[in-house]
């Protein structure tokens, strides 16, 4: 029984290109108070282009229509309950959409003069103390753009680090259950990756650990929790495997959203790590991006981050450009700076004891759902989880049914899917993240949505495998897509 | 607190369901090694009315009503009201990135429009879905053009934006790309074809210029291409003011376009986030980073998009993908998406005049230190820039950027730039200032 959704009519809309006809305009210029330039004496006339082929040319009515209308199309938090695991999907204030577009900081240019720019600097030194609070670390960059940005600027901290000790060693060690942009990243910063197996009950391994850390390993990459929604229980002793060794512990903030205020990094060990002010700090994920992946780092790689840097001078904020040692920029200028606006306005709201609250409220969703929904999927790994939950689709599988198909039909029940088949330890994986920002009855629907899809496998699996059954486009042919790829519209 | 939506007795009935006493027992099994044993030493929270109230003072020490004449890579541009209509919508502001393709169609509807336009705009043949911005654009470009001719050197232009090149130097440290830099000539701005001539051999894997410069000035992009290409080189091509595109030819001899949309509707926001893109050619689209979007069916043969190829990316290929972009800068594409509708193909046109009016206006005043044709911003020679920039300030006038800072042989110079937003007076107020240097000097 379908209770949370039901149909209505969703509006048909050409693209841009196929609805637009010459002469229709949604824009108006003011008139010039200068005289006109002739184009091509101004510019120089082979710089001057013809025509724009194919641009659109549509009404303002119809262009707000247009955008409108796509946006129906599509599933978002705003609706509901988006449990996909890993992506800290949860709540966006609108005040924090309100602050960022304030004249004085939206408009800020990151060349005006630091006098002048007083405000947006204080915004982002708050933002960096804070930071290193919450994770425990010693200092904070704010310049990557995403969380991968992160990663590879915190690999390189490292590899600056140990060159300087003589040799920045070759080998990455990366947990098979690691996401995918840790061994990408090691790859972009000139590192060979070396998976390490986790144990049967799907935290590191210290034994593996020991026996992979040589001289030649610069460090650890790991999430924690990990990708199971497990806590490394033995992360304090990972670390000093690694230090002994003279190698580095990278973490992996994807994950915060179970630990703030509860236990920090910089206490257990971790030399670097990242966050994704997308996810445990909820800025909006705006359909992919943007994000911002600020950085922490203990004391001993501060020397190494990218410039510039922010530092006091006679009671005022100024960019330091010179640091002999900085791994460089990584990006212009100094960040995603109205990502940041929404992060520091986020942790004004709660408050230090705010967000703690909000990490037990998320625990507490993940291990709620997990207790309603194990009768009723496989649980590989039975460690005691936090902010999200693992399941296979072991039993639905002997039935035909994949996590995909599951996943598919959960749409029908009007909820977004869960993250599909990762992390790749578990075959087959239901990997479901609620945040604490679901409340119980959103919860209940959820966990009422699970049961009786997994009721219908039994029943009737083909109305499952061919799921969504609801929605106006139907599932789409993406192999058709990959083939034969179509990636701008031409005309016919 | 209100972002949290449950009651003290929903959260009871969840914990007895959980079979646990409070909420601690949920963390019981973490070590005590890992535990804070203390409040987070951090404000208790506040209320809307209170952090409305933060921001606004901070955004008080800023800069609040005055003209400017900064650009260089980051441009003043009315924003159509239709842009924050529209990605202020739920439905597209808290969506995730369209993995899951029948409930995501809005979003993979417009990114297919995107990159549609984008390739309209520049003429290439494919556009990804988005990058960073465009000082990440451009290495990722770099490391594109390593992949696709086996070489590993990388030659870009000083005329590319000077924290562009930061950025790609500190993307080829560490995987063997050799940077080096090819100069500009001295009178007119221009690439210095003949010095890149010099430097360009058979290990060159992409020759990198901006078009319009970070001086402003329009390069010959084609004859870059045709040196390039005599020596099995490809061409990367950036721009970091797209308005411009609306009326400059757009870069057909390049092989890569690597660009930075801020014009289109992106406020400067204190340098981010912006939205930069990748273009290229058909043939090399598989070795281009970020998502792209395609079209195809569903199973009742009604068009629809997904995302497509991912075969190149981190979360299938891992260690051996194409980059290791994941997030990239979806709604700030919106943005644009929306900015190119509501101008669409005259408007952008008249937009782009406009603006080249408003800068050769105020040329004709202070005179352009480069003899190479200009769109919208220019150098100034004016003696002493820091000087000039605060006898403006006390007229409420944000000067040029100084360009010592990247160019030493520069120190006496400064970049301005006028966009359709800048008005007549202030123009007619800078040049003043320029041309009195003797009590720019004074008020230093």
């Amino acid at each position: 029984m379908i209770r949370k959704v039901r149909s209505h009519p969703s509006q048909n809309e050409a693209l841009l290109f196929e609805r637009s006809s010459p002469g229709k305009r949604a824009w108006q210029l003011p008139d010039l108070d200068v005289p006109a330039v002739d184009a091509a004496e101004a510019l120089g006339a082979g710089n001057v282009r013809a025509e724009i082929p194919g641009f659109p040319e549509v009404s303002e009515v119809e262009a707000i229509r247009h955008f409108t209308r796509l946006s129906t199309w599509n599933y978002a938090i705003d609706h509901g309950m988006y449990p996909l695991g890993s992506c800290t999907m949860k709540y966006n204030p609108r005040i924090n959409e309100l602050v960022a577009r304030i004249e004085g900081l939206a408009w800020a240019h990151p060349y005006q003069p630091e006098p002048l720019a007083q405000g947006a600097m204080e915004v982002m030194a708050r933002l960096e103390a804070a930071l290193a609070e919450i994770t425990g670390m010693d200092a904070v960059t704010l310049q990557p753009s995403a969380g991968a940005q992160g990663e590879l600027t915190g690999i390189l901290l490292i590899r600056a680090l140990l060159e300087q000790r003589g040799n920045p060693r070759q080998k990455i060690l990366i947990p098979d259950s690691a996401h995918g942009t840790n061994p990408a990243t090691a790859a972009i910063a000139g590192y060979v990756v070396e998976n390490v197996k986790s144990t049967d009950t799907g935290v590191l391994d210290l034994e593996a650990l020991e026996r992979a850390v040589d001289g030649g390993v610069a460090a650890l990459m790991v999430t924690n929790p990990n990708t199971l929604g497990v806590f490394e229980e033995n992360i304090v002793q990972a670390a000093e495997i690694l230090h002994a060794k003279g190698a580095m512990l990278y973490m992996d903030g994807a994950n915060m959203n179970a630990l703030v205020g509860i236990a920090r990094p910089g206490d257990f060990g971790v030399d670097v790590m990242h966050l994704n002010l997308h996810k445990t700090f909820s800025t909006p994920h705006g359909g992919g991006g943007p994000g911002a992946g600020p950085v922490a780092v203990k004391k001993a790689l501060e020397p190494f981050l990218p410039t510039p840097r922010l530092k006091r001078v006679r009671g005022k904020w100024a960019w330091d450009f010179k640091s002999k040692r900085s791994i460089g920029r990584v990006r212009a200028f100094y960040g995603n700076f109205g990502v940041l606006v929404r992060a520091l306005a986020y942790i004004l709201a709660h408050g230090g004891p705010g967000l703690r609250n909000a990490t037990v409220d998320a625990v507490l969703n993940a291990v709620y759902i997990r207790k309603q929904l194990e009768p009723y999927f496989d649980l590989p790994y039975p460690a005691p989880n936090m902010h999200e939950v693992v399941f296979s689709d072991e039993r639905q599988a002997r039935l035909g049914v994949r996590t995909g198909d599951l996943a598919k039909r959960l749409i029908d029940y009007g909820f977004h899917p869960y993250t599909v088949s990762f992390p790749l330890i578990v075959h087959g994986a239901l990997m479901i993240e609620p945040t604490e920002t679901e409340g119980k009855l959103e919860i209940d629907q959820f966990i009422d949505a699970m049961i009786s899809i997994a009721k219908e496998v039994e029943t009737d699996p083909e109305l499952v495998k061919h799921a969504p059954h609801s929605t106006r486009t139907s599932r789409v042919d993406e192999v058709a897509a990959a083939r034969k790829p179509v990636l701008r519209w031409k005309p016919a | 607190m209100r972002y949290l939506p449950k009651s003290e007795s929903e959260r009871r009935q969840m914990l007895d369901a959980c079979g646990v006493e409070s909420a601690e027992d949920l963390f019981a099994h973490l070590p005590e090694a890992v535990r804070l044993r203390r409040p987070l030493d951090l404000a208790p929270g506040i209320s809307e009315y209170e952090i409305v109230d933060y921001f606004r003072e901070r955004a008080a020490e800023n800069a609040n009503g005055y003209a400017s004449f900064l650009g260089a890579g980051v441009y003043r541009h009315y924003r159509p009201v239709l842009v924050d209509t529209v990605v202020s919508r739920g439905e597209f502001l808290t969506s995730y990135t369209p993995y899951q393709a029948e409930i995501s169609q809005g979003t993979l509807t417009t990114i297919f429009e995107f990159q549609t336009m984008i390739c309209q705009l520049t003429g290439m043949d494919v556009a990804n879905a988005s990058m960073y911005d465009g000082s990440t654009a451009m290495p990722e470009a770099a490391m594109m053009a390593a992949r696709i001719t086996g070489r590993r050197r990388a030659l870009a232009a000083r005329s590319v934006h000077p924290e562009y090149r930061e950025v790609l130097r500190t993307y080829a440290r560490h995987q063997g790309m050799p940077v080096e830099e090819f100069g500009y000539v001295k009178d007119s701005g221009e690439i210095d074809l003949e010095d890149l001539e010099r430097r360009i051999d058979g290990e060159t894997a992409a020759v990198i210029v901006q078009s319009p410069n970070f001086f402003g000035v329009i390069d010959d992009v084609n004859r870059a291409a045709e040196i390039a290409h005599q020596h099995g080189a490809l061409l990367v091509v950036v721009f970091t003011e797209a308005v411009s595109l609306g009326i400059l030819e757009p870069p057909a001899g390049a092989d890569i376009v690597a660009g930075e949309l801020q014009s289109f509707a992106i406020s400067p926001s204190y340098g981010g986030p912006y939205a930069g893109i990748i273009a290229t050619r058909e043939k090399f689209v598989r070795q281009m980073p970020g998502r792209l979007v395609g079209q195809t069916v569903d199973t009742n043969g009604n068009r629809a998009f997904c995302l497509t190829l991912s075969t190149r990316e981190q979360h299938i290929r891992r260690e051996k993908a194409t980059s290791n972009i994941c997030t990239n800068q979806a709604l700030i594409a919106l943005m644009a998406t929306v900015f190119m509708t509501v101008y669409g193909k005259v408007g952008l046109r008249e937009l782009a005049l406009q603006n080249a009016a408003k800068a050769h206006y105020l040329a004709g005043k202070v005179s352009a230190a480069f003899s190479g044709k200009f769109f919208n911003e220019f150098v100034v020679r004016c003696g002493n820039p820091e000087a000039v920039n605060k006898a403006l300030l006390k007229h409420k006038i944000i000067g040029g950027l100084p360009l010592g800072r990247f160019y030493p042989e520069m120190a006496d110079s400064m970049l301005v730039c006028a966009t359709e937003m800048t008005r007549r007076a202030e123009m007619d107020e800078l040049s003043d200032a320029l041309r009195a240097p003797a009590a720019a000097e004074v008020l230093a």
